[in-house]
């Protein structure tokens, strides 16, 4: 078997850890193991290890030839750094960074803080969304005067966005 | 205002009170936030960073309680004043390693660092002393708050906000502590709970974070993810599972005391005698010696006016605080061990020998600050 670090050396460490809930192995070369410090209990976590690891092969998922088009990244790019060129990468590589952003964290939807113009504009989608279909319905019962109330309401809605 | 005025005042955070505050040494919280489809630093061209560093700072340096801040650009700092603001954790050493395109703004007590073009475009901290998660959270939440209107955050509907590297999407923060552990390492506890801890989901470091060696018994708990859960959530967890971290420390001196007092006592004695009369000291020894003699004062061995010199003193014998008392900026690491040594000696004059008869029996590390 082959080092997971390394990929050349015979792997002869076997590492087992259970990091919230999900159990992660890894196999490792004398000379990797004790780079990574498994030799010493203190200075380890395999979560670490795997956060930076595992990472890279998950990427190939999508097409080597795929470049952002906002920065010009691409996979390969990726798997030398770890890291991604810019915020629309998470857009154009989101097939392959699907899996290893699931694996890396707690859950795979963010619940936490956002930016009061993304609630605010969240909002008014769904605000619309309603209207819309009300406007449906009620072209649907024949209630004319109603529905070119709630076209107007729209209408003023969306030029308000684009104001 | 100018560098000179933060070197020469440590942070808030060491003089400061706060609960906890004889294990806690600190409490911080990171957030790390981007501009929308601009490359992140590791990937832009030096203009494309320049560029964002002007946008970021200008933007900053508006923040009300960022008046008369501190702010410069990282390649107008010499690699002795990168280094003492590293050892002040005020930022990363892979900052310190950045230089054109990259950007400091710290406030005047310290409490407040904005690193710009680090790993990202802004990763901005709150540090304050003791056990006090929630405040540090609440400081940097506020300052984000305040410059969203300002700069366009890249923000995704299901993965939050987005970070040069995928570990930190969701929050983009990191929150943690810095704890002193003599009791746990003294009695061989601390790999358990480091395994413990891992387990969680959280994380346990040495002093300076990710893949750094734990010194002075101090380790940094923090969180591990960054996705899936709400800030407030990830916070009260670490909280949790630090209180219980105290506790463990806790119930370890009293043990050591119960069972072991003499080693205990000898140890104590030991570090107080080479610290006083030592005429070269490395950092590490000098930082473990510390750190004992930081136990002695919370077992009421030492004065505890004298709480205060033995907390600056883990900071003014790091290598750069060392060698910029001595304003020198090259100094061989033997000229630093002698000046260490000299250093620790005078301010110890002060201190008196351990008091064997105020030895602590109450349960330690709770004074009356503590909750």
């Amino acid at each position: 078997m082959q080092c997971d670090v390394c990929q050349q050396k015979e792997a002869t460490v076997f590492l087992t850890q259970i990091v919230g809930g999900k159990m992660q192995k890894v196999n490792l070369c004398e000379a990797c193991s004790k780079d990574k410090g498994v030799n010493d209990p203190t200075g380890f976590a395999l979560a670490d290890l795997l956060s930076g690891m595992g990472a890279a092969q998950e990427i190939e998922k999508n097409p080597a030839s795929q470049r952002c088009p906002v920065c010009g990244f691409t996979q390969a790019d990726f798997k030398k750094t770890g890291r991604l060129g810019c915020s629309t990468c998470y857009e154009v590589f989101a097939e392959g960074l699907e899996g290893m952003i699931r694996n890396m964290h707690k859950g795979p939807e963010h619940v936490g803080k956002a930016p009061v113009a993304y609630l605010r504009s969240r909002q008014i989608d769904q605000k619309i969304k309603t209207l819309q279909s009300s406007l449906q319905e009620a072209v649907a019962a024949e209630q004319y005067e109603k529905a070119a109330d709630l076209r107007d309401q729209i209408r003023r809605i969306e030029a308000g966005l684009e104001a | 205002m100018k560098l000179t005025e933060i070197i020469e005042n440590s942070g808030e955070w060491l003089k400061g009170d706060g609960p906890h505050r004889n294990i806690v040494v600190s409490s911080r919280v990171r957030l790390a936030r981007n501009l929308r489809s601009k490359p992140f630093p590791g990937w832009a061209k030096k203009a494309e960073r320049i560029e964002v560093l002007k946008i970021v700072k200008s933007a900053v340096e508006q923040l009300p309680e960022m008046e008369d801040a501190y702010t410069e650009n990282l390649e107008a700092l010499s690699p002795l004043e990168k280094q003492v603001l590293v050892e002040r954790h005020l930022i990363s050493r892979e900052h310190a390693a950045k230089g054109v395109g990259s950007g400091v703004v710290m406030n005047v007590n310290q409490s407040l660092s904005f690193m710009i073009n680090e790993e990202d475009h802004l990763r901005m901290q709150a540090i304050c002393c003791g056990l006090q998660l929630d405040k540090v959270f609440s400081m940097i939440n506020q300052a984000d708050s305040e410059l969203e209107p300002m700069l366009d955050f890249a923000f995704h509907p299901q993965l939050g906000y987005l970070t040069a590297c995928p570990s930190n999407v969701g929050t983009g923060m990191r929150a943690s502590a810095m704890l002193h552990l003599p009791g746990l390492v003294m009695s061989d506890q601390m790999n358990k709970i480091i395994n413990s801890v891992n387990k969680i989901g959280l994380a346990v470091r040495g002093l300076h974070g990710e893949g750094t060696e734990a010194m002075g018994n101090l380790f940094q708990v923090s969180n591990q993810t960054t996705l899936g859960e709400a800030e407030e959530e990830i916070i009260s967890r670490l909280n949790d599972v630090i209180e219980k971290i105290i506790e463990h420390e806790c119930n370890a001196r009293q043990l050591l005391l119960q069972k072991k007092p003499v080693t205990l006592l000898d140890q104590i004695g030991r570090a107080y005698g080479v610290l006083s009369y030592a005429h070269s000291i490395s950092s590490k020894e000098a930082l473990n010696l510390l750190s004992v003699i930081k136990l002695g004062t919370d077992l009421n061995l030492f004065p505890d006016e004298n709480r205060i010199l033995v907390d600056e003193l883990f900071i003014e014998t790091q290598p750069a605080h060392l060698q910029k008392g001595a304003h020198v900026q090259k100094m061989s690491a033997d000229e630093r061990d002698t000046l260490r040594a000299s250093l620790i000696r005078a301010k110890l004059l002060v201190v008196p020998k351990p008091d064997v008869a105020k030895i602590a029996t109450q349960p330690l590390g709770t004074t009356e600050n503590d909750e």
